[in-house]
């Protein structure tokens, strides 16, 4: 835990789409049931380059998103344990149905990695850029969702839900994200993480926006306020003890996801909040925009994903 | 094959589908008749099985693409000893095992849960994937509706199945001609099945649907297939096997008028005759 204010924020070194190839590669040495499946888009998720180490655990589908869901669903009727990746938004809105009925309602078990997570998919725009694909997920029934902010929790994660039945969705960027966790970290479904103290505001994040959360505790702490910062990678099932905790403790709460506010991280805490401790709120990410293209740095200012517009949430609550 | 017990449990297969739409007093009769002949052959015949453990790991699979045949399925299912006969008539009923469409969590003997269309077809071939990579020789059977080939997802799928060389996987296709709105060819035109089952890589072959032996013969002609998937499309017709019902215009769906409720009466009083049952009718 980051326990006083630090105002160095490192990319890892590892890009998050090297480390699930590598961890896909761990997995499927480690067990011969393990298959990885896409939908043309192994060079984009650096899996072309693990081929030829699992080349009888690896299969590419084509861009047949609908389909491959299908295989998955069907590999694993016969214990095969299917990792599947495609961009999120071909992952959960172009294969909604077949994740309904052949995934969740029929309660198979596949695993999901969705890339380019929001904001990230930078210069393929609005038809890429999912802001909607945390809160479809939701919607299913038993279905697990994470958002993984740095490569730890992503390859934690991967490794954790080899062994768990169903539905599981993994959000993620494809390139580096900041560092926040040792290696050794331990990650628990439905646990939030709480990764730095104050008294004033709580501030609940997950993916890009737990760096941006840092640094708007960082501002804050300037001004003098002190926020608490929670990384709530497991967005279902969610951490209802530990935002009820910090929401009672501080009497303020900031959601920051990179996401469409409706649906999301947002969406999950109102909820808990609403039905278990009431709480003043502010909800940062997308509101009822698509996307476009641009760079990282001109999309986060734009749909007010910065640290500025976290840190201004919770000065307005105070 | 004995022919003779074969012909003896297409007609218990055809008692039980009619028996349990009639007692829940509507639903898809066309659709679960037209498909009885090839589940008489696969669950009589054919299929690696065993009803008294479901989930024997070294079955075949079948999967039910079209899954608004559930009720022929579930009659095939019953009159195999997967579960009483006596199930058969909570069809759709509040609390059944038997819904309308297949769940796999709810019917012992049902390999996966169908009803959006063009879903069951991906995942039969999943199956046959797993199997292919396991060196496992099991068969995987899969049924497809006419109209249900209207699903792009479907065409995804077959590509998929023969570039893989899934030589283990069958998919029937139940050519009766006609879909929900009307026929097939005023809704969107299938022109050859044939040929486009050839193209897509599959060995293909037709068949008269209604013909026991000639749907065994071309299981048995596709099991010597080395490299490509087989389809075999079924000349079929709704509410086969029941004259009064493939006369009927309307039949993807029924919910009988008295008179249709009269001739059903008569088939399965016919049936239970020719089956040497008391007739319950």
């Amino acid at each position: 835990m980051i326990s006083t204010p630090s105002k160095h924020y490192e990319l890892e070194k590892v890009e998050m789409r090297q480390m699930y190839a590598n961890t896909l590669v761990e997995l499927a040495q480690g067990n011969p049931d393990v298959i990885a499946l896409e939908a043309d888009l192994m060079s984009a998720i650096s899996t072309n380059k693990i081929v030829k180490q699992i080349p009888t655990q690896i299969i590419n589908g084509g861009i047949m998103e609908a389909n491959m869901m299908g295989v998955a669903a069907g590999l694993s009727l016969t214990g095969k344990i299917p990792y599947v990746h495609t961009f999120g938004q071909f992952a959960t809105r172009r294969t909604f149905d077949q994740l309904f009925v052949s995934g969740a309602y029929a309660k198979t078990n596949i695993k999901i990695l969705g890339s380019d997570a929001g904001v990230t998919a930078e210069h393929n725009g609005g038809t890429h850029m999912a802001f909607e694909d945390i809160g479809l997920v939701r919607l299913l029934p038993n279905a697990t969702v994470y958002e993984v902010s740095d490569s730890t929790m992503l390859r934690f994660l991967l490794r954790k839900i080899e062994k768990e039945h169903g539905i599981h969705y993994i959000r993620t960027i494809r390139k580096n994200a900041v560092k926040l966790y040792d290696e050794n970290e331990v990650f628990e479904e439905g646990k939030g993480k709480v990764l730095r103290e104050g008294g004033d505001v709580t501030i609940i994040a997950s993916g890009i926006m737990v760096a941006e959360s840092l640094k708007a505790a960082d501002l804050l702490y300037e001004q003098g306020i002190e926020a608490t910062v929670i990384d709530m990678f497991s967005i279902k099932p969610i951490d209802k003890d530990l935002i009820v905790k910090y929401a009672s403790k501080t009497g303020a709460v900031v959601t920051a996801e990179n996401h469409n506010v409706i649906g999301g991280l947002g969406s999950a805490v109102a909820e808990v909040l609403s039905e278990h401790c009431p709480t003043k709120m502010r909800r940062i990410g997308v509101k009822e925009q698509f996307g476009q293209v641009g760079k990282l740095e001109y999309l986060k200012e734009f749909y007010e994903l910065t640290p500025k517009d976290i840190a201004g949430a919770a000065k307005e609550l105070l | 094959m004995d022919l003779q017990k074969l012909e003896a449990f297409r007609d218990e297969i055809r008692l039980n589908t009619l028996k349990e739409l009639y007692h829940l007093g509507f639903g898809h009769y066309g659709g679960s008749l037209s498909i009885v002949e090839a589940l008489a052959v696969l669950y009589g015949e054919v299929m690696k099985i065993n009803p008294q453990d479901p989930k024997w790991e070294d079955r075949d699979y079948f999967i039910l693409s079209k899954g608004h045949g559930g009720p022929g399925l579930y009659a095939t299912l019953s009159a195999k000893g997967y579960f009483p006969e006596e199930d058969l008539y909570t069809l759709n009923q509040n609390g059944t095992t038997l819904p309308s469409h297949p769940d796999k969590n709810l019917t012992p003997g049902v390999d996966m849960t169908t009803g959006s269309l063009g879903q069951g077809i991906s995942a039969a071939v999943g199956v046959a994937l797993s199997h292919k990579l396991s060196n496992k020789d099991n068969y995987t059977y899969c049924i497809v509706g006419d109209g249900e080939l209207n699903e792009g997802q479907c065409w995804e799928a077959t590509q998929f199945a023969a570039h893989h060389k899934l030589n283990h996987l069958f998919v029937f296709i139940d050519d009766n001609k006609k879909q929900l709105d009307g026929l097939t060819k005023d809704i969107i035109d299938p022109l050859d099945f044939v040929e486009k089952f050839k193209a897509f890589g599959f060995y293909t072959l037709r068949v008269d649907g209604r013909s026991l032996e000639q749907i065994y013969e071309a299981i048995e002609e596709g099991k010597r297939q080395v490299e490509k998937p087989i389809a075999i499309i079924l000349d079929t017709v709704k509410g086969q096997g029941v004259p009064y019902l493939e006369e009927k215009a309307d039949n993807h769906h029924i919910r009988p008028s008295e008179e249709d409720a009269t001739a059903i009466r008569l088939a399965i009083a016919e049936l239970e005759r020719k089956l040497g049952k008391v007739v319950s009718v």
